[in-house]
């Protein structure tokens, strides 16, 4: 497939944005429980106007996704009505939704609104964790959405397959807990090692998973054929002409256009840039160096968007056997 | 229930295009808008078309066939590219099984051209939303036209009838006819689409003769033959009669 940029952006955004606010709500729960210390409301305000910033971010690269801009005012609002059958629609009504419960989240905690819903008048902030416990929900259904889009055709076979889903839960909440670490390298130093080692764990299992599925994509067995596509019985079968010159919609939507050894040098890249550095910087940044944490997070940001890139280019769309002469 | 659709006879397709010029023509001049051209006439041409020509070499040369192979929107029975719509604007009609886009409710994320595993829908540059295929819907039911005018462009341009428009749900039809009687076939089977557009195959008629049918044992004329050998001596007679 061809790799759109503004899908790139929109779905490695949204991941760091999710990752970032699970990240934060974590803390505020463990706190409850004293687990982890507690934080002044600034904390979550300002962590959560950054989530906030990632999400609406990816929201605006999704903007360029569309036909043209002005369909995102026009006609977008139609792309909710069909959450029946569609996961694209169903991410439409769980990006907005997500956005709107971390937006009240922080509201929350600015004003400091609270109320008594355990009974417990010596816990505070439980109107605000059972609104972080709701968001929390709507994450993993924003993650769970944003990845069926993909899992779910079936035609694209490297993509058709839970590993797809485990990839963007795990990678979003990685880059999610690295920002994480690096927030609180500056506004809450004793979180560092919490937040640290958690994205360190994160990133490895996400390794696994992104490894699981780079070894079952290279190993895939092809349902379509050129004798199934056109039907004719013969072992050799040549394609003479596609039925136009200067190419089409089909020869540039389904095509990555770079060379097989270019495909395979941004896997390395990726592979190093995504798992390997993060996890030699977030190990290093363990005491709280804060260099080290935000190199951690920018270079795994930038990582994933060549992870990205891989994914929609390693995917082949069957209806590439109609068009070999590319 | 109806399901309208094209059986395209592979045994008959010259590969002339005609049905891509005069689709594109008659779809490019409705009330839908233009079907976009960029750079027509110059280098690197491309546009949206709803109907393409392939052509493929079957076998190695000496013993090679071409094969004409003309590609459409197959009006899939179970079209997956219909359920993936966030917008509702990709739908199948309920009285005859097209397969539409409502090109004012389409928002152009190309969803359902990664979800059609025959590439048949194509994104217009011009008016950034998903064409396809409507099977002529506003030629087919237009009154106005006389009755035998009311079949898509292709299959009216096409100059060696290797396209059959009709109900394929009717099993009268000539479509249905020529489905079950000529072998015709769908494409990628092997992924459930229930394609209503079916293909007829190259069919081939042979005598089948074996060696001792060319010579007859009890030849009459063997029996008692009464052919002389030709003179080598030529005479007058042989040069006047």
């Amino acid at each position: 497939m061809h790799p759109a940029f503004s899908v790139i952006f929109l779905t490695t955004l949204i991941g760091v944005g999710q990752g970032f606010f699970l990240a934060l709500f974590t803390e505020q729960s463990y706190s409850a429980v004293n687990l982890l210390p507690a934080q002044e409301s600034g904390f979550y305000v300002t962590g959560s106007l950054i989530a906030l910033a990632f999400l609406v971010g990816g929201l605006f690269a999704a903007v360029f996704h569309l036909g043209k801009p002005s369909y995102f005012i026009t006609r977008a609002w139609r792309g909710m009505t069909q959450w029946r059958t569609s996961w694209l629609s169903r991410e439409l009504i769980a990006m907005p939704l997500t956005m709107g419960l971390v937006f009240l989240y922080m509201a929350f905690h600015y004003f400091g609104w609270d109320a008594d819903i355990f009974g417990s008048p010596d816990t505070t902030g439980q109107l605000t964790l059972v609104l972080g416990g709701i968001t929390t929900v709507t994450v993993f259904g924003l993650f769970i959405c944003t990845a069926m889009i993909y899992a779910s055709v079936k035609f694209l076979q490297e993509w058709a397959c839970v590993l797809t889903v485990s990839n963007y839960i795990l990678l979003g909440g990685a880059s999610g807990f690295t920002l994480a670490a690096a927030y609180a390298a500056y506004v809450a130093p004793e979180l560092v090692g919490f937040y640290a080692g958690w994205a360190m764990i994160i990133t490895a299992l996400g390794l696994v998973s992104r490894g699981a599925s780079l070894f079952r994509n290279s190993r895939i067995k092809y349902k379509s054929t050129i004798q199934t596509a056109i039907g004719i019985r013969h072992n050799k079968v040549r394609q003479e002409a596609m039925g136009m010159m200067g190419g089409s919609f089909n020869t540039r939507e389904y095509f990555h256009g770079k060379t097989a050894s270019f495909l395979k040098s941004i896997k390395w890249i990726f592979l190093v840039l995504v798992f390997a550095l993060p996890l030699l910087l977030l190990w290093g940044g363990m005491d709280g160096g804060k260099g080290m944490l935000v190199m951690a997070f920018i270079i795994q940001y930038v990582g994933l968007l060549f992870e990205r890139w891989f994914f929609f280019a390693q995917a082949n769309h069957p209806q590439n056997i109609y068009y070999q002469t590319v | 229930m109806t399901q309208l659709a094209l059986v395209i006879d592979l045994n008959v397709c010259v590969g002339c295009h005609a049905c891509v010029t005069s689709c594109k023509q008659w779809n490019t001049s409705g009330s839908a808008g233009p079907l976009f051209d960029d750079n027509p006439f110059t280098r690197d041409p491309t546009g949206t078309f709803f109907n393409r020509v392939q052509t493929y070499e079957i076998g190695t040369f000496p013993n090679t066939e071409t094969l004409h192979f003309p590609k459409s929107c197959l009006h899939c029975e179970d079209a997956p590219c219909v359920p993936v719509c966030p917008t509702g604007a990709s739908y199948k009609r309920e009285n005859d099984g097209i397969v539409l886009v409502d090109y004012d409710k389409c928002i152009g994320c190309k969803y359902c051209s990664w979800s059609c595993p025959y590439g048949a829908r194509e994104f217009d540059e011009q008016q950034k939303v998903m064409k396809k295929c409507t099977l002529c819907v506003d030629r087919i039911y237009d009154e106005s036209l006389p009755e035998s005018d009311r079949k898509p462009a292709c299959v009216l341009a096409c100059p060696t009838s290797a396209r059959m428009f009709g109900d394929v749900h009717d099993d009268q039809s000539e479509v249905s006819r020529a489905i079950r009687e000529d072998g015709g076939y769908q494409l990628m089977p092997e992924w459930g689409t229930k394609p209503s557009n079916h293909y007829l195959p190259r069919r081939k008629t042979r005598l089948n003769i074996q060696e001792d049918e060319l010579v007859r044992v009890d030849n009459p004329l063997k029996k008692e033959d009464i052919r002389h050998e030709t003179s080598k001596n030529v005479s007058l007679d042989d040069w006047l009669m």
